[in-house]
């Protein structure tokens, strides 16, 4: 049977890409930002997860505004970066799970979630950043990813309580996915930042606290806002935070959840960069058992 | 809808409206993921216009080099971030130009969001 052991939530912000390329972990602009992958490496190297489901957004690799799906989800058997126009590396191939894929469309689609299926998806940086972060000898990857990807790119963009009703449906599914998957959901994006227009800049401390407050344990309140109301209050991009609220629907009840990790650093880039690290206690607890 | 539309300070919330304006200026950006298009941009700019069709107002916008024009043109900061990139300009170069700050000062209000409790 698939089991989800948790969640991580990750900015990807182009510029970490880069960082990594030149090995700027210890620099001391970026350790703070790094830093707050170790404790999640660990997990990652105890848990020993098989799958990673993604919820992202793309940036114009994948998808132009010639056709735009609110979600799309990824069943190809492979998935491959590719150029994205300004100098990030390519990043290596990572390998899908079409069956897990299928399955997923499958459950969303009978749960009347009426999204876009992709046998072939390039993804951009906003999925192998994180990865990066996650397992840093990319040589190494052997899990399989299933990305879904969210419009966060062109309004109308989908509700906040769209987006969490999405990834508790995608939960589901995983949970009746009939194979053996050790899954761990990912949530990439945010937090406050806007790249464009006079407000160039702007960061919204009070707004990033309040959804890492609330993300574990009430994810509800942050699917309280609209779209526009999330731009207003973390920026032109932080409404990334729409995969970050599908992920945290996909682990479920609060009653089975916990924080295990968090760490928030301003500047990177222009963004308000953030980690998070949420476990399922109920797999937690078997594995010591 | 039109007349209710949400006014967000200091930004231009990329909708229908604002993406038909910009079309062929995001369709041009869109191909500059590819490196062949990003040389043959530089190579003749005025020709790589007329071959994604920009209309006057993107041109206009393109060549200024200033990019609050280029988003009310149309312009979507993802594809136009492509676009920047072939300008030598970084995010903060950007933000610094939309904001009418120094690189410098730009830089240093986001440290100083870090700073600040």
């Amino acid at each position: 049977m698939a089991e989800i052991l948790g969640g991580i939530f990750a900015s990807h912000v182009p510029a970490i890409g880069n960082a990594i390329a030149r090995g700027l972990q210890e620099d001391p602009y970026w350790k703070p930002f790094f830093d707050g992958f170790k404790p999640i490496r660990e997990w990652l190297e105890r848990v020993r997860p098989d799958t990673v489901v993604a919820f992202y957004n793309d940036h114009g690799l994948n998808f132009f505004l010639d056709k735009m799906p609110t979600f799309a989800v990824g069943a190809a058997a492979t998935y491959q970066n590719s150029d994205e126009g300004w100098g990030l590396p390519v990043a290596r191939p990572v390998s899908g799970d079409a069956g897990l894929s299928w399955h997923v469309i499958e459950s969303l689609i009978a749960d009347e979630f009426d999204v876009t299926t992709c046998q072939e998806m390039l993804v951009d940086h906003a999925l192998f950043v994180p990865l990066q972060l996650c397992w840093p000898d990319a040589a190494s990857w052997s899990f399989r990813l299933v990305p879904i990807a969210i419009n966060t790119v062109q309004h109308p963009l989908p509700s906040p309580k769209r987006c969490l009703a999405l990834g508790q449906a995608v939960g589901r599914a995983l949970a009746r996915y009939d194979k053996d998957a050790r899954i761990v959901v990912m949530g990439t994006g945010g937090l406050s930042h806007q790249l464009d227009g006079e407000r160039a800049g702007f960061i919204n401390k009070d707004y990033d606290r309040f959804c890492l407050e609330n993300l574990c344990p009430k994810p509800e309140l942050l699917a309280q806002h609209s779209s526009l109301e999330i731009v207003e209050l973390s920026g032109s991009q932080g409404i990334e935070v729409l995969n970050w609220i599908a992920a945290r629907g996909a682990l479920g009840s609060a009653g089975n959840l916990e924080e295990v990790a968090r760490n928030y650093h301003i500047p990177i880039s222009n963004t308000a960069a953030a980690s998070v690290l949420i476990s399922d206690k109920a797999h937690a607890k078997r594995e010591l058992a | 809808m039109t007349s209710t539309k949400r006014q967000i300070p200091g930004t231009l919330v990329f909708d229908g409206d604002v993406a038909q304006r910009g079309y062929e200026l995001n369709a041009m950006c869109f191909s500059f993921n590819k490196v062949e298009n990003r040389q043959a941009f530089l190579g003749d700019e005025e020709a790589y216009y007329d071959k994604f069709k920009l209309t006057d107002a993107q041109k206009q916008a393109v060549r200024s080099r200033n990019v609050l024009k280029m988003l009310n043109a149309g312009g979507n900061i993802y594809y136009l971030a492509k676009l920047a990139g072939i300008l030598g300009l970084s995010v903060q170069d950007v933000g610094a130009q939309q904001t009418g700050m120094s690189v410098e000062e730009f830089k240093a209000r986001l440290l100083a969001y870090g700073k600040e409790n």
